[in-house]
């Protein structure tokens, strides 16, 4: 099976802040995504997670290596690769339907083709009835599923999604999760996924990789099917407090730990 | 829930211990106004004062009524509903023009200029903030210019320009310029990342990120500027009507000085405040119609 987006070898470096040297913040990283995939990167922070994201959306060019979507080099941003980002990204002077239907707008799509496919994916995300809202009334858990919403619609084949859930509270982030996996299930988008949180990484991941700082690489990998489980239960709690997930989950943040302490001592 | 006069008051929240100034004010404002104007009308009414330094209040009343031609108008309005068979008050006006003719004509120069410089700053200051080179090229005269006093560079437009009414128009511009250019490039500053990132990866051209992405999120800013721009221009106005106008209410203050009629000076300078407040209201409003999302994202 082909990969969606394949990373062979990539590589990515920026000059240090003190103008002496470079700072690796990936290093010779190969990765394929194949479809219908939910890749999770989990790390501490300048683990080069965002760096990965960037890379493959187009915002960054390697250093070295190739960034395949599809068997054609990624020159730049494009319609193919949807990104959810943490905030700031909806437009407050748009109202929920029109930042939904923002980038068919873009693309030239005829007026009632975009609302009716920004309508079917604000009723995916649960907003069906606050599509003439303004955005800035929405708490932040509704503005993510906008954004959510916004990504899908112009029917990307990969999502990206950059700590998509980070600055929700606990409530609202694991109702979020369930949600994005309730989506992604529907939609069959291959999905790239960062955080901060194991607990997330894990109970969302089909694939998990672990990445570790200077340089950024991933350290370890995963094939994990919490995600399925719940998607045919119906029932996170039970799936995070399984032996299995505890016992992963003590796993890597041991890996985590482990890799702190091994920086702090010589 | 109360209607402020400097605008809408959302519910109020509780109280938080030590928040500085906290309290309503409005109150205090209404007696503060109150005492200046009383106190006005009684030092007057006791003489203590000569009118030349500072005439009563009635006094500079009937002015408004003579200069402002109200018994004139007042009739010609009675003649035209069948009222009254021929207008018999005069019209006396001051320097050959009644008040409304001396606030058109500085209405026209403020709003020319300041139309004039909005629709040239606007897009100057967005590509100071777009580009290095626009930058480059504009910032220097820009920051020059925008300290000096508009009356230090009065002599040098009427040398360029004589005593007609394009270098009154010029200096109320350059006044309404800067400001509108600098809120401008600041608020392509507002974009975040995120959200051009995000129209770029729904496949945006760069022309459609400036337009739809860009613009929009400096429009905030741009009417700041706007706002900033219209009282600077407000204030240059009289300084601009010193050279050679025959009307406006800057004339009318000038001339009225010039024969120490401190009534119509008194007057005049109240317009002006009357205007300018009435400006300011006019701005908060249109932005809170167009940017109704200004410090809540």
């Amino acid at each position: 099976m082909t990969a969606v987006v394949s990373l062979n070898r990539v590589t990515v470096e920026f000059p240090a802040v003190d103008g002496e040297g470079v700072v690796r913040a990936l290093d010779d990283v190969s990765l394929d995504f194949r479809d219908n995939e939910f890749v999770v990167a989990l790390g501490a922070s300048g683990c080069g997670k965002t760096t990965l994201l960037n890379v493959i959306a187009g915002f960054l060019q390697p250093t070295s290596g190739e960034v395949l979507h599809r068997d054609e080099p990624i020159r730049g941003p494009g319609s193919d690769r949807g990104v959810v980002f943490q905030k700031h990204a909806l437009l407050p002077w748009l109202n929920v339907l029109e930042n939904t239907e923002f980038g068919l707008k873009l693309q030239g799509v005829a007026k009632d083709e975009r609302l009716s496919r920004a309508r079917d994916y604000l009723a995916l995300v649960g907003l069906s009835d606050f599509e003439r809202y303004p955005v800035y009334q929405l708490s932040g858990g509704m503005q993510q599923r906008v954004g959510l919403a916004r990504a899908l619609t112009c029917d990307p084949d990969m999502l990206l999604m950059d700590e998509p859930l980070g600055a929700l509270d606990a409530f609202t982030r694991e109702n979020m999760q369930e949600l994005v996996l309730d989506a992604w299930s529907k939609t069959r988008k291959v999905v790239f996924f960062i955080t901060h949180s194991v607990e997330e990484a894990l109970f969302m991941a089909t694939r998990l990789i672990v990445m570790s700082p200077r340089p950024g690489r991933i350290t370890h990998t995963y094939d994990i099917g919490f995600c399925r489980r719940f998607l045919e239960t119906g029932n996170a709690r039970a799936v995070k407090s399984s032996p299995e997930f505890i016992a992963l989950r003590e796993e890597i943040l041991s890996i985590i730990y482990g890799e702190e302490t091994g920086d702090v001592l010589p | 829930m109360r209607l402020g006069l400097f605008g809408r008051r959302g519910p109020q929240a509780v109280e938080q211990y030590g928040a500085p100034g906290r309290g309503s004010g409005t109150a205090i404002s209404a007696v503060t106004i109150i005492v200046i104007l009383g106190g006005w009308w009684v030092v007057t009414q006791l003489g203590l004062i000569r009118p030349l330094f500072l005439p009563a209040p009635e006094m500079v009343i009937s002015k408004f009524a003579r200069i402002a031609c109200t018994e004139h108008y007042f009739e010609q309005l009675l003649v035209v509903a069948g009222g009254l068979a021929e207008v018999q008050a005069k019209c006396h006006g001051f320097s050959d023009h009644a008040l409304h003719e001396h606030i058109l004509w500085s209405l026209y120069r403020v709003f020319g200029a300041f139309a004039l410089a909005t629709v040239t700053a606007v897009p100057i200051g967005i590509s100071m903030g777009m580009s290095r080179h626009a930058r480059g090229v504009f910032d220097p005269p820009i920051e020059f210019y925008r300290p000096i006093p508009p009356l230090a560079y009065l002599p040098l437009t009427i040398i360029w320009f004589g005593i007609g009414e394009s270098g009154k128009l010029f200096l109320i511009y350059l006044a309404c310029f800067a400001p509108i250019a600098i809120n401008a490039r600041a608020g392509v500053r507002s974009v975040s990342i995120e959200q051009i990132h995000a129209a770029y990866s729904m496949g945006a051209s760069h022309r459609q990120v400036l337009r739809q992405v860009v613009l929009k999120a400096a429009l905030p800013e741009i009417l700041t500027g706007m706002r900033v721009a219209i009282a600077f221009g407000w204030t240059t106005l009289v300084a601009a009507e010193m050279v050679a106008a025959k009307a406006g209410i800057g004339v009318m203050v000038l001339n009225a000085a010039r024969f120490l009629a401190t009534d119509i000076v008194f007057l005049g300078i109240i317009v002006i405040g009357a205007v300018a407040f009435v400006f300011d209201l006019i701005m908060r409003r249109v932005e809170r119609a167009l940017v109704p999302w200004k410090g809540r994202m």
